[in-house]
């Protein structure tokens, strides 16, 4: 233990803790702007600055480790006024366009020049002038309202390993931008959005559909119908300052009824038509060792990744559809026809955590006849601004159900929106498919919780399954590579984009307790556990589409309505 | 033609030190930086192109546009300044119609600032090519650039003159 | 004997350990059988036997610039026209650059005597007199190495040379730098024998603490105490590298050392591998430096080829590599971090610290990071004890330094002083006072980190706590002198628009910071009637009021010490020349006429004489008037730039 004083108040801390999480730990609280929790500090905002007894200049907390005997001061004139210079000279080069930004009253930048009583413009000069880069379905990039924290630089280099953006030029033209300034649209980006997340303004933030969502909605001759995914039930309460985790869906029903949707369904209906295809799928490839190890599908990052860098085991990725492009194929298929409506004449739109899922529907070969299977995307964000929009208070929402018969889901379903679900859904149904029997011990625990790589082994009539999940595609490389050399021992992997899965989605809210967001995994595990089925097999609906329309999971019609194609991107890119 | 494989054999794979030496290399052959050199550049290292792009644009060596044929520098050193090389700039500007770090429309001469050429002894300075002009004054910047202006003619008579022939 | 490799490989044959290589080059009489080759050889590597006339031009970048080359080129066409037995040198540069291109001639049994101005249109005469009719050439003459005459000074004895010291450029200019057996025979190398055969690193290391070496590179972090820090890691791979990334402008003594004597470098870095037990090192050198990059790749090829680089030197047992970065053109590279960064194939910003390269630097290994001088100092203080050396200089600041003397200043070049001179001493004794009659104004040393320092503090010592007190700081040894015609507001200007323009862009208060800092000072500079809103008055005023707080923070919150320095101009200059700054402010008025914008342009009309020329040159098309009659200025089409003042050749503008 370490002995300091931080303003006065003695403090131990641990060996190698800095003063800002000693301070933290005390409740002095110390405002950051370029500091990443998980990440090695760079010290590059300069707004945690605090008096440290021995030192002539002052001294980035999150970066210097505490030492015995230090005396911290974090509050005194000259650290304010110091810190309150940063924020004035952050702000006098960033668009004061507050009112119209996407990111008013959640902004780091405006919480500190309130907080600092920023009240004059004291260093009046040039603005650097940015063109703004839309040219991506799932977000847009304005480098005029970056401040340069490289937060973005980091998730996507650091942590996910993809690396479409980095800083470029030098000084006071220093930028964020991809190779050679091109659109996001054209570079290695895979649009999983984890920059937006960590993004302290609005300089990267999703591509906005509501207009087009509204415009459907107030347009008489179409049929609106929404889907909810099932990590945004999880997350959006947060946006209503409820705990962390909160499980809404009663509430946000009965809103998107109030928002003029003609039905309210549930990708989670979907997410059980996917295990029956992937599983079928994948046991067919198991017995057959065809194309081993399969991954799955349902998470379109993911996809992206693999069609711009590898190519060439493209055939190794599942062929099913996600999830909430089953759901609006069938919806304009199959219940279009039941219910009488021209498929054209349906707009279905999908509630996603997720940006990824925007530049997925846009994808041609996810449509038929040039209808898309689904026609809007809107973020978990999107959908409480629209919220905000109409009105709607959750508060004094009642609860409701979901519509039938695309509402109804299992709980195997409800952990697709976590890192490992997908492949316990599957496991269970696989399971059952091979043996008759449901598996004694339903929960997995072996593929929960949030290690980058989760790897298990299962036995099944006498086959032993190996079996990896992928958390964050910043963990995929060396799983790739092996197979690349063939030497790879899995049979079946599930990969999510996003570390910790969909519950940590691009299309999140965003706050600063990113810390807290695994109380979403919580939540999708305990619907699954209240739920009265946990078999995907076992749902009903699920069941009788197969018997009316699609006869049985790999079926040629199911091919025909559930499975789509990859391309290599990696070509495309190049040219 | 210029065989781009060379450069990259003389740098060990996927080893990020060599980058800088790389991206020198291949400005040394081409003049400049060509966008697909730096792909090739983040193939034979294994990074992003955006991590070969941050730090082509960092470093002042780099250009991702081609140069003139006759390159100028003004010295803006301390001491090159006190003798007012900011005059020379402006003059150079004003003779060849361009800025610093700009190329003239016929890519005879780019014009560019450089932090301190080290002939201090001699400042105000200006190098052009491999050449150094020290203690130059304004009146002598109009000289200077026919210099090259003649020099160019006089090879470009030759090229054809040896074609014809 | 051609070489010393010859020396050796013979040593060997007789069964000679390897390690007596060095001693036996240069006391012939330990090895009686050669005695009297070795002796020979070693005379003839110092010019001190030959049979015909040598010539001698020094040749590094400064020298060229001046047109060295091709004087070089000249001579040895001459020599072939007039069919001369003569052997013609390129030798490093002495660093005295007002006396560029130096020629030097040495008959045999005679002293080596320095000309000076050498003009290519005089070749011919002064091959002439000197060679044919070995005389001499009087016109050009600066010094002799031998000793006074009534005729000839002793190149030590004459003004610019009298008070220096020179330890560091010791051989510069004496000796042809990419020779390594004339270094050797100039005494280089006995250090690193000495080191590998007689101390052991910690020896090493208490001898360079006790000798009181400090960085040159800016920090003056005490170099021994550097290498003890990197020598108790643990850790089996560390690394040295040589910082010759000479980035500020109007400093050039490394690239000097560099191209006037690399082994001694290289010596220098030797023993400091051995010191902190590193095998590996790396001298990053900007790329604007070609010459000293060749120079340093001969030099290490030739250093490999006689076995001081590589595996088991010297069959010591101690093994060190040594590689070439070339920087790329960004002055934050001079930092450690940021340097480190660079070597890796990053983009060269700043680390924060800790952790210090001394505990995790290159690829997370221990590493020291010393300039360029610093190292060159090593060689020579384990050759002659830390405790002469120690004697050199003031209590805290030992040894000498060196400057580049350049601006306003009649002799300008490389100086090496001791610690302790004053700053008058160097301005006005090595550097000869002001030229053409003109008042000393200030001397701006440290670079872009440094000060403005007027004359008031002109008596002050140099060394490291002195100049720090008075707002500027030893820097990397730029010295910049400046008379009566320089304004001071232009000059802080043009080290915040550097720094400006050098910021990595890393930390908010440096990219930004700097950037409204250069803005201000604009300001000040700008004409009142460019000025379309009332508002930007405003700002004019409340930019001059926050100037000073706005330094503060950058100083107080920056991340590397390039933001940490970059207010002390700014700073200095308010302190100094506050005055200077208030005229500028209230009167709008630049007394020494440099800043364009606030001057008024007018045509003496009983001078001009109509000839038109400034005309033609005006580029805003402000000048009016017949030929032959006087012109005039329209005073609201003028942008002051000052071509018509510079193309006149009637001194008839006026300029207020």
């Amino acid at each position: 233990m370490i002995n300091l004083t931080i303003n006065n108040i003695q403090v131990k801390a641990e060996e190698g803790m800095t003063i800002l999480e000693a301070a933290n730990s005390v409740g002095v609280h110390i405002p950051t702007l370029c500091h990443l929790k998980e990440l090695f500090p760079t010290g590059s905002c300069r707004i945690c600055v605090c008096e440290v007894s021995g030192f002539r200049g002052l001294v980035p907390s999150c970066a210097y480790p505490v030492g015995e005997g230090l005396r911290v001061e974090t509050n005194s004139q000259r650290v304010r006024r110091a810190r309150k210079t940063i924020v004035e000279l952050l702000v006098e080069n960033h668009p004061e366009d507050c009112l119209i930004c996407v990111r008013n009253k959640n902004c780091e930048l405006q919480d500190l020049s309130e907080k600092y009583g920023m009240r004059e413009h004291r260093y009046v000069g040039e603005k650097k002038q940015h063109a703004i880069d839309i040219s991506s379905a799932s977000m847009e990039r304005d480098p005029a309202k970056c401040i340069l924290c490289g937060r973005c630089v980091r998730t996507c280099n650091e942590i996910q390993n993809v690396g479409a953006i980095d800083f470029t030029n030098r000084g006071f033209r220093s930028n964020v931008t991809t190779p050679f300034n091109k659109g996001l649209n054209i570079s290695d980006c895979i649009l999983c959005g984890q920059c937006i997340l960590v993004c302290p303004t609005a300089a990267l933030r999703e591509k906005s559909s509501l207009k087009v969502v509204t415009a459907a909605i107030n347009d008489k001759t179409k049929y609106t119908v929404v889907q909810i995914a099932p990590a945004v039930r999880a997350s959006l309460g947060e946006e209503y300052n409820l705990p962390i985790g909160t499980n809404v869906t009663g509430q946000l029903i009965s809103g998107l009824r109030r928002l003029g949707f003609d039905n309210v369904f549930d990708t989670n209906f979907a997410a059980d038509l996917t295990i029956m295809e992937e599983s079928a799928e994948f046991i067919d490839r198991f017995t057959k060792s065809n194309n081993l190890p399969m991954f799955t599908s349902c998470c379109p990052g993911w996809v992206k990744y693999i069609e711009q860098n590898r190519p060439e085991l493209l055939k190794h990725v599942s062929t099913c559809k996600s999830p909430h492009e089953m759901e609006g194929a069938i919806l304009k298929s199959y219940y279009a026809k039941k219910m009488g409506i021209n498929p054209k004449d349906i707009f279905v739109v999908s509630i996603m955590p997720c940006t990824v899922k925007k530049f997925e529907s846009e994808r041609p070969e996810l449509a038929t006849e040039h209808h898309p299977d689904v026609d809007a995307v809107l973020t978990t964000r999107e959908l409480v601004r629209f919220f905000k929009m109409a009105g709607i208070e959750f508060d004094d929402l009642p609860e409701d159900e979901f519509d039938n018969p695309l509402g109804e889901s299992t709980g195997a379903a409800a952990i697709f929106g976590t890192s490992g679900g997908v492949m316990e859904a599957a496991l269970r149904t696989a399971y059952f498919k091979l043996t008759g029997n449901n598996l004694q011990s339903v929960e997995l625990s072996e593929v929960r919780g949030n290690n980058g790589l989760k790897e298990a082994s299962f036995e099944i009539n006498g086959n032993k399954i190996n079996v990896a999940v992928v958390n964050g595609i910043g963990n995929i490389d060396p799983i790739l590579d092996e197979i690349q050399n063939g030497n790879s021992k899995y049979h079946f992997i599930e990969v999510m984009a996003c570390p910790g899965g969909c519950v940590n989605g691009g299309g999140q809210p965003i706050h600063q307790q990113r810390e807290k967001i695994l109380k979403r995994i919580e939540t999708l595990y305990e619907i699954d556990k209240n739920s009265v089925s946990r078999f995907s097999h076992d749902n009903l609906f699920v069941k009788k589409l197969y018997e009316d329309f699609l006869t049985e999971p790999n079926s040629s019609k199911s091919h025909e309505i559930l499975h789509t194609n990859y391309f290599n991107r990696k070509k495309i890119l190049e040219q | 033609m210029i065989n781009s494989d060379k450069i990259f054999t003389k740098y060990t794979k996927n080893d990020r030190s060599n980058l800088i030496g790389i991206l020198q290399d291949i400005q040394e052959e081409y003049n400049y930086l060509p966008e697909t050199m730096l792909k090739k550049t983040a193939e034979h290292l294994g990074l992003a192109m955006s991590t070969i792009y941050g730090v082509a644009t960092f470093y002042n060596q780099f250009r991702l546009k081609p140069l003139g044929k006759n390159i100028i520098r003004v010295c803006r050193g301390t001491a090159c300044h006190v003798k007012n090389s900011a005059n020379i700039l402006y003059a150079l500007e004003n003779e060849l119609k361009i800025s610093a770090g700009e190329t003239t429309r016929d890519k005879m001469f780019t014009l560019e600032t450089v932090a301190c050429i080290g002939a201090c002894s001699i400042a105000p300075v200006i190098n052009v090519n491999d050449e150094y002009f020290g203690g130059v004054s304004i009146k002598e910047i109009p000289k200077i650039i026919s210099k090259f202006k003649k020099e160019e003619k006089e090879t470009d008579k030759k090229e054809l003159h040896e074609k014809l022939s | 004997m051609k070489s010393f490799l010859e020396l050796k490989n013979k040593l060997i044959e007789d069964g000679i350990p390897e390690e007596e290589f060095i001693a036996r080059c240069t006391e012939p009489e330990i090895t009686p059988s050669l005695e009297e080759t070795i002796a020979n050889y070693n005379q003839m590597l110092r010019c001190e036997i030959h049979d015909l006339p040598i010539i001698f031009v020094g040749i590094d970048t400064s020298g060229l610039a001046s047109g060295a080359d091709i004087i070089f080129k000249l001579i040895e066409e001459e020599i072939q026209k007039k069919d001369l037995k003569v052997i013609l040198k390129k030798n490093g540069g002495l660093g005295f650059g007002a006396i560029e291109p130096v020629v030097e001639i040495k008959h045999p049994g005679e002293d080596r005597i320095i000309y000076r101005n050498i003009h290519r249109k005089e070749i011919s005469d002064f091959i002439e007199k000197t060679i044919i009719q070995k005389e001499i050439y009087t016109k050009k003459l600066f010094a002799t190495h031998g000793n006074s005459t009534s005729k000839i000074q002793n190149i030590n004895e004459t003004q610019f040379f009298k008070n220096q010291k020179r330890i560091v450029l010791r051989n510069c200019g004496i000796i042809n730098p990419v020779s390594i057996d004339e270094y050797i025979s100039s005494g280089g190398f006995r250090s690193l024998d000495k080191v590998l055969r007689r101390m052991s690193p910690t020896n090493v290391i208490d001898e360079v603490v006790k000798s009181g070496l400090r960085g040159r590179g800016g920090g003056g972090f005490l170099t021994g105490k550097k290498w003890e820090l990197a020598n108790a890691q643990s850790e089996s791979e560390k690394f040295i590298i040589c910082n010759a990334d000479e980035g500020d402008p109007g400093a050039f003594m490394d690239r000097s050392i560099l191209e006037g004597d690399p082994f001694q470098l290289i010596e220098g870095m030797l023993i400091a591998a051995y010191a902190i037990g590193a095998n590996y090192g790396y001298i990053y050198c900007r790329a604007e430096y070609p010459l000293a990059i060749q120079r340093l790749e001969i030099s290490i090829k030739l250093c490999k080829g006689y076995g001081l680089l590589g595996d088991n030197i010297l069959n010591s047992g101690f093994g060190f590599n040594l590689k070439i970065k070339k920087g790329a053109g960004a002055f934050v590279c001079g930092e450690e971090t940021a340097l480190i960064n660079s070597i890796e194939g990053k983009r060269g910003m700043p680390r924060p610290r800790p952790p210090f390269p001394t505990t995790a630097g290159l690829w997370g290994k221990p590493t020291v990071i010393n300039n360029v001088e610093t190292l060159a100092n090593i060689a020579t203080i384990i050759q002659r004890g830390s405790h002469w050396f120690s004697s050199i200089g003031t209590e805290n600041s030992k040894g000498t330094k060196v400057f580049a003397l350049s601006g306003k200043i009649t002799n300008s070049g490389l100086v090496e002083v001791p610690m302790g001179v004053t700053l008058r001493d160097i301005v006005f004794s090595v550097g000869g006072g002001i030229p053409d009659d003109k008042k000393f104004k200030a001397v701006q040393i440290g670079g872009p980190s440094g000060g403005c320092l007027p004359e008031s503090v002109i008596d002050t010592q140099v060394d490291y706590e002195s100049l720090k007190s008075i707002g500027a700081m030893m820097g990397s040894g730029g010295f910049v002198v400046m008379d009566e015609d320089t304004c001071m507001v232009d000059v802080a200007k043009f080290f915040i628009s550097f720094i400006q323009s050098e910021s990595c862009g890393k930390c908010v208060p440096c990219r930004e910071g700097t950037k409204r800092m250069l803005e201000i000072i604009e300001r000040i500079g700008q004409d009142y009637r460019n000025i379309k809103e009332p508002i930007e008055e405003l700002y004019r005023f409340k930019g001059i009021i926050h100037l000073k707080r706005l330094s503060e923070v950058i100083k107080d919150t920056s991340l590397c010490g390039l933001g940490q320095s970059a207010p002390n101009p700014v700073l200095s200059s308010l302190h100094y020349f506050k005055e200077e700054w208030e005229e500028h402010i209230y009167e709008r008025n630049c007394p020494a006429h440099v800043c364009k914008e606030l001057l008024t342009f007018t045509i003496d009309s009983n001078v001009c004489s109509g000839c038109g020329l400034c005309i033609r040159k005006c580029s805003a098309g402000a000048i009016l008037g017949e030929k032959k009659q006087p012109h005039y200025i329209l005073e609201g089409k003028c942008i002051k730039c000052g071509m018509c003042v510079d193309s006149c050749r009637f001194d008839a503008i006026i300029v207020n």
